[in-house]
């Protein structure tokens, strides 16, 4: 059946023609509040009428034929508007039923009795069908006002958009509850941030060939020594310098490098820094920690390897890779084709971890005869963008609303 | 670094079975990370073969060249033994001579299928080859330019080439760390690929030199610190015109150097083959003794790059007699360069201090493969033998002969010692390794080890600077056990505290703006005084105080905000641009207020004091967490249920009060005036505190009609700027749960006339304060201006509602009530109750 528009909303209106709600400006509050609160319901008058006497209503046929005809107006009645005129007409004072009843008082007391219980019994059925009839129109009436009321409940009703929250901020949050489930507690620290903090407490003095593999924004002029943090470890130095182990923390937060921006790259991106500082810590607890990370992140059974490296904070340092969560690792999809969110290669990059340069425990207050740890710290952004198959980087940063609100408030 | 596996495999005796993927990932697991697998020449395919030339006709064309139509014996190559027709665009050649020939059915590099086809008037049936067309060094089979012509007795007409040329090899591409320089050489990556198959190691550096003689080329070494190594040999009657050898020229390609001539080659080969970087001179142009010394404030130099150069007296330099001739270890000058003519070449090879070489590189923004590995830290042992390799590469392909003497200036640096308690590595890596897998391991590495079973003294090779601490030594254990024994064991922290009050603060706050329909952006922080001028924020503003970055990516951008506001409007802007009908945005994230106080730079031996890290603290620039909100179009859609909506000025006050009330704030707006807001229609939040403090949170607003036309946003776009942190701040710890009244409610309605000028609010406090304890809410329904209210006036109607915790409110209590409210209204604001 062809359907337009304009004919899939039964009921006594057409939907287009309702109202919009809208409330006629201006208009003067101040004359309306003059009826407010003021008002009564008009109240009848006492009804003084006085009705002459006869004996011939309260005959047994004319009781009767009264009766009947009261029930057949009530059968008769289609509708509740009907049904309530049937019951004044047949009920209310001015029924022959109702004067019937006030001249029983005028019989002789021996006739009042069967006078008075005929015309009761009269009532009593005539109220009774009312009753019924009217329990059989309402059913009715609701019925069709059911139908009658019917809408189109498919049409769109996208009053106003929904909101969302950046996935940035959601997969910041959902990697704190990871860490704080375990016991784990969230740290922060400045974007703007100490040379010292950025780099020298963490084993990267000014002659440090790895600084140069940070691409630093550095502040004007340089020598206030102040640089737009290079990543959340100095978040760690904070941590170490204000905290006494047990410490057991992570990081997350936004970080600057003077990275051109394109598909893969932006001068603004953001990391999750862990470190855990403790009596006995090994490498196996940092693989143990990164394994529940990864699991948390990207499903059972996903884990992750160590490859050697090189940071210098860390010593012995890793990189982490994550065991592929689409391929499982078998380098290949479904379709037996390469996978392409590893590339084939059954592993994706993730982060760099390592065993906690002692150096960076006695710059930062930690006795190093007594206490080892480690630290791990991965890109959020890169990790969002292979979780969920996002292809360009400048998505995050855009602000086009379509991107974050297709990720909802939760991640 | 670019490894060609021939190369590898010439110094350590690989199992022929090892393929360049095993080979590549087995190195990695050492530490050498694959960057790529190069194969050049594996995408050329034959038939490829040796020719010989038997006519060339030169035939000039109307387009000004002259093309050669040959014929050209392939043997059987081509199935027929008759000579082959192909049309050459080159000259070097003459009949006679032997060729590279492609035939048609092959391919050369670039997927260029070769097919006979005609042109030029013949039916040309393959190509003679270039260099170029085979992917081979320029100059490769000594013709700089043109075709490959092949030595005479290179082999007959139609044997395969691939077999003569070499052509095809595997070349792995490392990511070397800062701490692994040694693999930024051939010697260095054999050795670890030694170290990975258990395999045979010839060490290139393992060679006989000549002795120390002092009749060498004088040198002095002013500053021996930062040159504790300087050898000098020369080399007499060179060649200049004598080719780089193919099999050199091809390595050089393959490892990513460019080939330039024989001298220079051979330094880069040597360097490529030993790691360490040699400098030639031009002998004939360096008058009287080398000298290496700091530079002095003032001098200059012109290195061979052609840049005039101011040096620092941090600078090594070496001089002559002429002055200064070279940037020690970094570049050397012009005057002494090699050239065409050199005859007599000056081979240094001298060890440099590391620090001084990154500062020199840095400061002169020069970055080079010698000083990478300068700057890293090379083998301060080898320079007798890497200049004797040179000296020996120089004669036998360039003629000439080593000049008898030999210069050594200074002694190498004694080894590191390091000592590792024998279960450091164990303890550290979780793993169970014993002391002796330890001493195993650590020698295989190239360490002396001594010392017990407790404590293992530890000589580190001098190769590698790298390792100075116990630590270093684990690693290197631990890497070849495999980090892949490393078990995995979940930790157990103390018990944790959770999430801050305002980490769950601003949970709150992305989720109430959110389900208010408000969408999350993150934008860069990045700004300029274009940006604030467009949001025409007056220069002693205090949003002009941005912290401006010495090096930023963008000139119009140089500074970090300290409004969000540029990048929010920006993002509503592109929304807009996109055709989105409404925006309704949030974003949160700190700015920045520079600060004039310099950050200490402290010592690393220890922790700092707390005053030094206060100090240190206290000289970050101020960076407040802000949040921004944006609303413009339509902000409810239009539908089949009637007219849509535009945001405006309303919608912004009341998300800002929406969210105080979501976090318990009390907060007031009051009429305010600031760039970028409409002066008309700018509400500043004022947070007041328990002991009535007000403190301004920020503002909230119609943005000025200018600012919506500049940045290209709805009419009416509305914005606000708070200061998240003292918003947060004032958030009550505990809600109190409330005691309300259910009995009825007695409702009173007043219209109050006041001046225009009143602000309703003012109106409201009164009327609050009047109504007494009695009040239960207030709210103002309606402004009316128009007929019936006199021109200047303005009236409010207020909907007030009274109720008793503990009765029905007697007749005429809440009309008292109405009325003393509305008595100090008249009193504070001189409203007048309309009748
Ligand atoms: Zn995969």
């Amino acid at each position: 059946m062809r359907r337009t528009h304009n004919r899939f909303a039964p009921g006594p209106r057409h939907f287009l023609d309702w109202p919009a709600a809208r409330r006629p400006r201006p208009r003067d509050h101040g004359a309306l509040l003059l009826f407010d609160h003021r008002g009564k319901a008009p109240m009848s008058g006492p009804n003084n009428e006085f009705d002459p006497v006869e004996v011939t209503p309260l005959k047994a046929e004319e009781v009767e034929a009264m009766t009947e005809a009261a029930l057949a107006a009530v059968a008769a009645a289609t509708d509740l508007d009907a049904l309530k005129q049937v019951r004044i007409e047949h009920t209310g004072d001015r029924s022959p039923l109702a004067l019937a009843n006030r001249e029983i008082g005028a019989l002789p007391p021996q006739a009042r009795k069967d006078a008075g219980q005929r015309v009761g019994k009269a009532r009593g059925a005539v109220n009774q069908a009312l009753a019924a009839r009217q329990a059989v129109l309402e059913a009715e009436h609701e019925e069709r006002m059911l139908v009658e009321e019917t809408v189109d409940v498919t049409v769109a009703v996208d009053r106003r958009p929904r909101g969302a929250r950046h996935p940035l901020t959601t997969g910041a949050e959902r990697i704190a509850d990871v860490f704080v489930a375990m016991g784990w507690e969230i740290a922060e620290g400045p974007v703007l941030e100490a040379e010292w903090l950025n780099f020298d407490a963490l084993n990267l003095g000014p002659d440090h060939p790895a600084r140069t593999m940070q691409d630093t924004f550095w502040t004007d002029p340089a020598e206030n020594h102040v640089v737009l943090r290079t990543h959340t470890s100095p978040v760690q130095a904070r941590t170490m310098l204000t905290r006494t182990p047990p410490i057991y923390v992570a990081c997350p937060g936004r970080v600057f490098r003077t990275d051109e921006y394109d598909a893969t790259h932006s001068p603004m991106f953001h990391q999750v820094e862990g470190i855990a500082i403790d009596e006995g810590i090994t490498m196996a607890h940092l693989k143990g920690t990164l394994d529940h990370f990864a699991a948390a992140m990207f499903g059972e059974g996903i884990s992750t390897r160590f490859r050697p490296s090189f940071f210098p904070f860390t010593e012995p340092s890793a990189e982490v890779d994550l065991v592929c969560f689409v391929c499982r690792g078998t380098a290949v999809d479904a379709d037996g084709a390469t996978c392409r969110t590893c590339r084939g290669e059954g592993w994706i990059e993730w982060g760099g971890c390592g065993v906690m340069n002692p150096r960076v425990l006695v710059a930062c207050g930690v006795d190093p005869e007594r206490y080892t740890g480690f630290a791990f710290g991965m890109g959020i952004d890169r990790t969002l963008m292979f979780r969920h198959g996002v292809e360009d980087l400048r998505a995050f940063f855009e602000g086009d609303v379509r991107f974050a609100t297709a990720f909802g408030t939760e991640i | 670094m670019k490894a060609p596996v021939s190369w590898i495999r010439e110094h350590v005796d690989l199992p022929a079975d090892v393929t360049t993927e095993e080979l590549a990932r087995r190195l990695t697991d050492l530490g050498l990370k694959l960057e790529a697998i190069e194969r050049p020449g594996h995408d050329i395919t034959g038939p490829l073969v040796v020719g010989r030339v038997l006519t060339k006709s030169p035939e000039p064309q109307k387009n000004g060249k002259t093309i050669n139509w040959c014929t050209v014996d392939v043997g059987d190559a081509n199935g027929t033994g008759e000579p082959q027709g192909i049309v050459c665009g080159a000259h070097n050649f003459e009949p006679g001579d032997l060729v590279v020939v492609v035939l048609p059915g092959g391919v050369l590099p670039g997927d260029f299928a070769i097919s006979a086809r005609t042109t030029y008037g013949h039916l040309s049936a393959g190509m003679i080859c270039s260099a170029a067309e085979l992917g081979l060094p320029a100059g490769f089979g000594g013709a700089s330019d043109g075709i490959i012509v092949l030595p005479p007795d290179a082999g007959a007409p139609g044997d395969d080439a691939f077999a003569l040329l070499p052509l095809r090899d595997e070349v792995i591409e490392f990511e070397i760390n800062p701490d692994r320089a040694y693999a930024l050489s051939l010697r260095g990556v054999a050795r670890e690929a030694a170290l990975a198959f258990d395999a045979p190691y010839a060490d290139p550096v393992d060679r006989p030199v000549p002795a120390a003689d002092g009749e060498g080329h004088p040198v002095v070494v002013d500053d021996p610190d930062g040159c504790p190594v300087f050898v000098a040999r020369t080399v007499s009657g060179f060649d200049p015109t004598a080719p780089t050898p193919d099999w050199m020229a091809r390595r050089i390609q393959l490892a990513g150097m460019r080939p330039i001539s024989l001298a220079v080659d051979v330094t880069n080969y040597v360097m490529l083959e030993t790691g360490r970087p040699i400098h030639g001179y031009d002998a004939d142009k360096v008058t009287g003794a080398l000298r290496v010394r700091r530079a002095t404030a003032g001098e200059r130099l012109t290195t061979l790059d052609g840049t005039d150069r101011a040096l620092s007296p941090e600078d090594l330099v070496v001089t002559d007699d002429s002055g200064i001739i070279g940037l020690g270890g970094v570049m050397g000058g012009e005057t002494t360069e090699m050239s065409s003519t050199t005859t007599r070449v000056l081979v240094e090879a001298a060890h440099w201090d590391a620090v001084s070489m990154f500062r020199t590189g840095r400061r002169h923004k020069i970055t080079s493969e010698a000083g990478k590995r300068n700057e890293r830290g090379v083998d301060p042992t080898i320079c007798e033998a890497a200049a004797d390799r040179v000296v020996e590469l120089l004669v036998a392909h360039g003629g000439g002969t080593a000049d008898a003497g030999v210069t050594v200036v200074g002694t190498p640096p004694a080894p590191a010692k390091v000592t590792v308690a024998a279960d450091l590595p164990a303890r550290v890596s979780g793993i169970d390794i014993d002391a002796a897998t330890t001493r195993r391991h650590l020698a295989a590495v190239g360490c002396g080890v001594g010392g017990d079973d407790a404590a293992l003294d530890v000589v580190v090779p001098p190769w590698r600077p790298d390792l100075t601490d116990p630590f270093d030594m684990v690693e290197e254990v631990v890497r070849i056990v495999g980090y892949g024994a490393v078990p995995s064991v979940l930790p157990t922290p103390t018990a944790g505290r959770g999430l801050t009050r305002e980490q769950r603060l601003r949970r709150r706050v992305g989720r109430a703006l959110a389900g208010a329909g408000l969408v999350e952006v993150v934008s860069f922080p990045f700004t300029g005084e274009a940006a604030l001028d467009a949001l025409e924020v007056p220069a002693d503003d205090e949003r002009r105080r941005t912290v401006r970055l010495a090096n930023p990516l963008s000139t119009e951008e140089p500074s970090y905000t300290t409004t969000l506001l540029t990048g929010t409007l920006a993002a509503a802007a592109r929304n807009t641009g996109r055709g989105m009908p409404g925006i309704a945005l949030f974003e949160t994230g700190t700015v920045a207020f520079a600060s004039d106080v310099a950050a200490p730079l402290l010592g690393v031996d220890r922790r700092p004091t707390d005053d030094e890290l206060a100090a240190l603290l206290g000289a970050l620039p101020r960076q407040p967490l802000h949040l921004a909100v944006v609303l413009g179009g339509q902000r409810d859609n239009p539908g089949w249920w009637g007219a849509g909506r535009d945001a405006d000025w309303v919608d912004v006050v009341g998300v800002v009060r929406d969210l105080a009330g979501e976090l318990g704030v009390e907060v007031q707006v009051e009429n305010d005036q600031l760039a970028p807001w409409h002066p008309g229609r700018c509400a500043k939040v004022v947070l007041v505190g328990v002991d009535g403090t007000r403190t301004t949170l920020g503002h909230a607003g119609e943005l000025h009609p200018r600012v919506v036309a500049r940045l290209g946003l709805p009419a009416r776009t509305s914005a606000a700027e708070l200061d998240l942190d003292l918003l947060l701040a004032a958030v009550p710890d505990a809600v109190r749960g409330p005691v309300f009244s259910t009995y009825p409610v007695a409702k009173e309605d007043v219209a109050l006339l006041v001046d225009a000028a009143v602000p309703a609010g003012d109106v409201e406090a009164a009327l609050r304060e009047g109504a007494g304890a009695l009040l239960e809410s207030l709210r103002l329904f309606d402004v009316y201006t128009g007929a019936g209210v006199p021109e200047g006036s303005k009236s409010l109607a207020f909907a007030l509602r009274f109720r008793a915790l503990d009765r029905t409110l007697a007749e005429g209590e809440a009309a008292a009530a109405r009325d003393a409210a509305v008595a100090l209204a008249t009193a504070r604001t001189g409203a007048a109750l309309r009748g």
